[in-house]
């Protein structure tokens, strides 16, 4: 049997976003996390922080309005949003270890039920690539996950525990997946929501870890 | 004022020996000081050290010519397999050596060197497989590793704007790690991307690295780098 259709990227991601609370100091990392930018609540600021030490930029710019000397950590042209400041490298990671960055969303490999997780390094290949991840891990407020459910020949990447070199442990605190929304709790990760369409046993079936499941689950919010 | 311009980058780089360790700042394109590697490539040294944020384009040319023996920097491998650089496949076949450092202690690193500072601890990698021999501490109960001071002989900086004393300014996310590591070699130079105007043509309260920490400037030519 096919599966169901599973959730958009950008709808993971607006999710996520749903999170962000008004003033908060959000980083973004680098792939499907910078999708979050794209939901915009016009009755909350959140200031986004980039690890080349932009504090504040806005939306991608449009074509031809670009400033060549403004990338956010993707090095994707953006623009700066009113307000925005600039600091130097070690400034900027002054910030993220001395605890100003709210909530940093991260792609992963794996997740675990424990809040490890893993996006640094597959070790049947030498060196890694890490750039802030271990800093945003170790030191952001919260750390939030955005990552398929499965991998493309349907392996689980939410696990008991991981299997990679972890990124750094006991951090996570929640994660969207194209098949829900699970918070990391210390009984593991429980099911706060679900893809339209999709029962808590039919997503267990495609999980490594047990899934804790509160007797009623609302369905996944889209944007509106 | 001491007036530290000089007319070309072959000149800017001409003492440069073999086994230098060189910091090369830029975060993606901003920032780079890419007419300096550009002139350091024709210059012929060899057996080189970088630290960098990642192997950008310009020290893979150094690379791929063999003249690098080791690179610092946070990623030495690419995020997807299908990327591979020549650089991973040869450090995948032990023909360069890599450290590689979480991009905040890598800054940090640069900062102290310049700073005076000749280690800290840092609860960043804490747990990983990256701490696993270094010195760990418990502080304030949290716990914490050490991370040492890494100094350079050489830095190269691009910048927006210089007067002739050195005196820098940076547009945007140009700064990145250019004034850290403007502070952190014993030999500074600077490629200026905009002008040079007379000592004191800069408001001296948006200056963002004082002039004392630069050594030599060129102008970047109409026909030079300007990305």
């Amino acid at each position: 049997m096919a599966d169901k259709p599973r959730l958009s990227r950008q709808a993971m991601c607006d999710r996520i976003a749903m999170e962000f609370q008004d003033g908060w100091v959000v980083n973004l990392g680098v792939g499907i996390p910078t999708l979050c930018s794209n939901y915009v609540d016009p009755s909350r600021d959140i200031i986004y922080h980039s690890e080349n030490g932009v504090i504040g930029y806005g939306p991608l710019a449009p074509e031809g309005e670009e400033i060549p000397h403004l990338v956010n950590a993707g090095a994707q042209k953006v623009t700066a949003a009113p307000g925005m400041a600039i600091v130097h490298h070690a400034d900027s990671f002054s910030l993220i270890r001395g605890g100003m960055i709210d909530a940093t969303v991260m792609g992963a490999y794996e997740v675990s039920e424990n809040g490890d997780f893993a996006n640094w390094r597959f070790p049947e290949r030498k060196g890694g690539g890490i750039g802030g991840a271990m800093d945003l891990a170790a030191c952001a407020k919260r750390v939030f996950i955005a990552l398929v459910h499965n991998t493309r020949d349907g392996k689980p990447k939410l696990l008991h525990r991981c299997q990679l070199p972890i990124t750094a442990p006991g951090v996570v605190t929640m994660v969207v997946t194209d098949l829900g929304l699970f918070d990391v709790t210390p009984e593991g990760f429980q099911v706060r929501e679900l893809a339209p369409g999709w029962t808590p046993e039919e997503v267990q079936e495609h999980t490594e870890a047990e899934l804790a499941v509160p007797d009623t689950i609302p369905e996944f919010r889209l944007r509106a | 004022m001491k007036n530290k311009v000089l007319p070309s980058f072959e000149a800017a780089v001409a003492d440069v020996p073999d086994g230098s360790t060189i910091m090369v700042p830029g975060f993606g394109t901003p920032g780079t000081p890419r007419n300096l590697m550009s002139a350091l490539v024709d210059q012929g040294a060899t057996n080189l050290a970088t630290i960098s944020n990642s192997v950008n384009r310009d020290i893979a040319v150094l690379v791929e010519a063999r003249r690098v023996r080791k690179v610092y920097c946070a990623f030495t491998a690419p995020t997807h397999p299908s990327r591979e650089t020549p650089f991973v496949r040869m450090y995948n076949n032990d023909e360069i050596d890599a450290e590689l450092v979480p991009q905040g202690t890598l800054a940090e690193r640069i900062r102290a060197a310049g700073a005076g500072i000749g280690a800290f601890y840092t609860p960043t990698s804490v747990g990983t497989e990256l701490a696993e021999d270094k010195e760990h501490r418990e502080i304030n109960g949290r716990t914490h590793v050490l991370e040492y001071a890494l100094p350079a002989d050489y830095a190269f900086i691009r910048a927006w704007r210089a007067d002739t004393f050195g005196n820098l300014q940076f547009r945007f996310a140009q700064r990145n790690f250019n004034p850290i590591m403007a502070m952190a070699a014993d030999v500074t130079v600077v490629e200026v991307e905009h002008e040079i105007v007379d000592a004191g043509g800069i408001d001296p309260d948006c200056i963002h690295v004082p002039g004392v920490y630069v050594d030599r400037i060129v102008k970047i030519p109409p026909e030079g780098i300007f990305d």
